[in-house]
């Protein structure tokens, strides 16, 4: 981008790239690009209930200029696709697109010739958020996803060469999960994704004991 | 239009301090959802843990998004996967299509198929969004044991419906 082009590798920049990637994620501004039923949670989302702005992000901005994220909430129709993609364009660098809800993440249930069947063929998409619609935990635990990724972004291309060479990839943890306050797991009474968390999938009372394990193990 | 409005005007905004705060602090303090929410799905076992699935697509038919995919393959005596002539070889579910609807949940002629409560799905990755078998089926628990392996608990298929309960009942006495 600039000046870190020049300097010689590991020096000074690694301090600098989290304090850039952590100004960065800390205060994100999305675009308004509400298109249908997912618009609703998001509005929701940002309302006093959920709060975006316990995040640094509860304006939505009306100018593409202004704005880091695009929430695609809502499907996407071959004629909006365009528009779409200008607005994308008009965004500044670095900026991040969030496919919320399975209709802009894939199409979702329209599978016919009106609607673009996922906005990645328009734009480049960092996190696919299904649900129909997605409730607006699901909206806060995929943004705080990318928030983990911008936390890992390199800051120019010697770093993103290093990154691309040692395969690395960000671990998506469920939120829940990765910021349960360490007093608080024990409590913790949801179900956990198998996948992603060390423990089988354990809903009541057992899951309690699943929590202290993790606990114990990490 | 009194002397005193801007004053109660004001005074409203000045109330809400007393108010008690409606915001969920999600990440930090994860509230249960309700009983029945929507969520992931799960492949369910029977007691000894063979599987509910009898591969009869009924949830694909049902999906209106198109979004499961069921091939069904035969048991053999050496090979035992559930109880009864079939089961599910390949289950897909695709999270990037599903809506949650639970049509496939009503569908399901065994029970082999339910939700949880999980919903924290978003991923960057397409292609790990489609879940398999292997994300999809409920853990082993004490008492079961991982197929293939033969009947444990009855003779045929039918004595695995017509004693389920029973033996769900005594499934939970062993894991307690």
């Amino acid at each position: 981008m600039g000046l870190e082009e020049k300097l010689p590798n590991g020096i000074l920049l690694a301090s600098v790239e989290k304090l850039v990637n952590w100004t960065r994620k800390s205060s994100l501004w999305p675009a308004t690009f509400g298109l249908a039923c997912c618009a609703i949670e998001m509005m929701t989302t940002g309302a006093p209930r959920y709060d975006l702005a316990r995040f640094g992000m509860e304006v939505f901005r009306a100018s593409p200029r202004q704005a880091d994220l695009m929430i695609v909430a809502g499907r996407v129709t071959n004629k909006m696709a365009p528009v779409l993609r200008q607005i994308y364009d008009q965004m500044p660098e670095p900026r991040w697109v969030l496919a919320m809800g399975v209709c802009a993440s894939s199409g979702g249930m329209f599978n016919n010739y009106a609607v673009v069947q996922g906005v990645d063929h328009v734009v480049p998409v960092d996190m696919y958020l299904p649900g129909c619609p997605p409730r607006p935990e699901m909206l806060i635990d995929a943004i705080l996803k990318i928030h983990q990724k911008i936390m890992d972004e390199p800051l120019g291309p010697k770093r993103a060469a290093l990154l691309a060479e040692s395969g690395h990839r960000t671990e998506l943890l469920p939120s829940s999960v990765r910021y349960a306050k360490a007093g608080k797991l024990d409590k913790f009474q949801g179900p956990r994704d198998p996948r992603t968390a060390a423990s089988p999938l354990v809903v009541g009372p057992a899951a309690a004991h699943q929590a202290k394990q993790i606990e114990a193990g990490e | 239009m009194g002397v005193f409005d801007p004053l109660k005007g004001f005074g409203v905004t000045f109330s809400t301090m007393f108010k008690k705060v409606v915001t969920e602090q999600y990440p930090e303090d994860y509230r249960p959802t309700a009983a029945r929410y929507h969520g992931r799905h799960q492949l369910n076992r029977h007691p000894d843990g063979l599987e509910k699935c009898v591969g009869c697509e009924l949830c694909a038919w049902a999906c209106p998004a198109d979004a499961i995919f069921v091939e069904g393959g035969d048991n053999t005596e050496d090979a035992r996967f559930s109880p009864g002539e079939r089961y599910g070889a390949d289950y897909q579910i695709n999270y990037l299509r599903c809506i949650g609807c639970g049509l496939c949940i009503e569908a399901c002629p065994t029970r082999s198929l339910t939700m949880t409560n999980f919903y924290e799905l978003a991923d960057d990755d397409r292609q790990r969004l489609i879940f398999t078998k292997e994300d999809l089926l409920a853990p082993l628990l004490p008492g079961m044991e991982q197929p293939p392996h033969a009947m444990r608990l009855g003779e045929n298929e039918q004595d695995y419906y017509v004693n389920g309960p029973e033996l769900a009942r005594k499934a939970g006495e062993v894991a307690q």
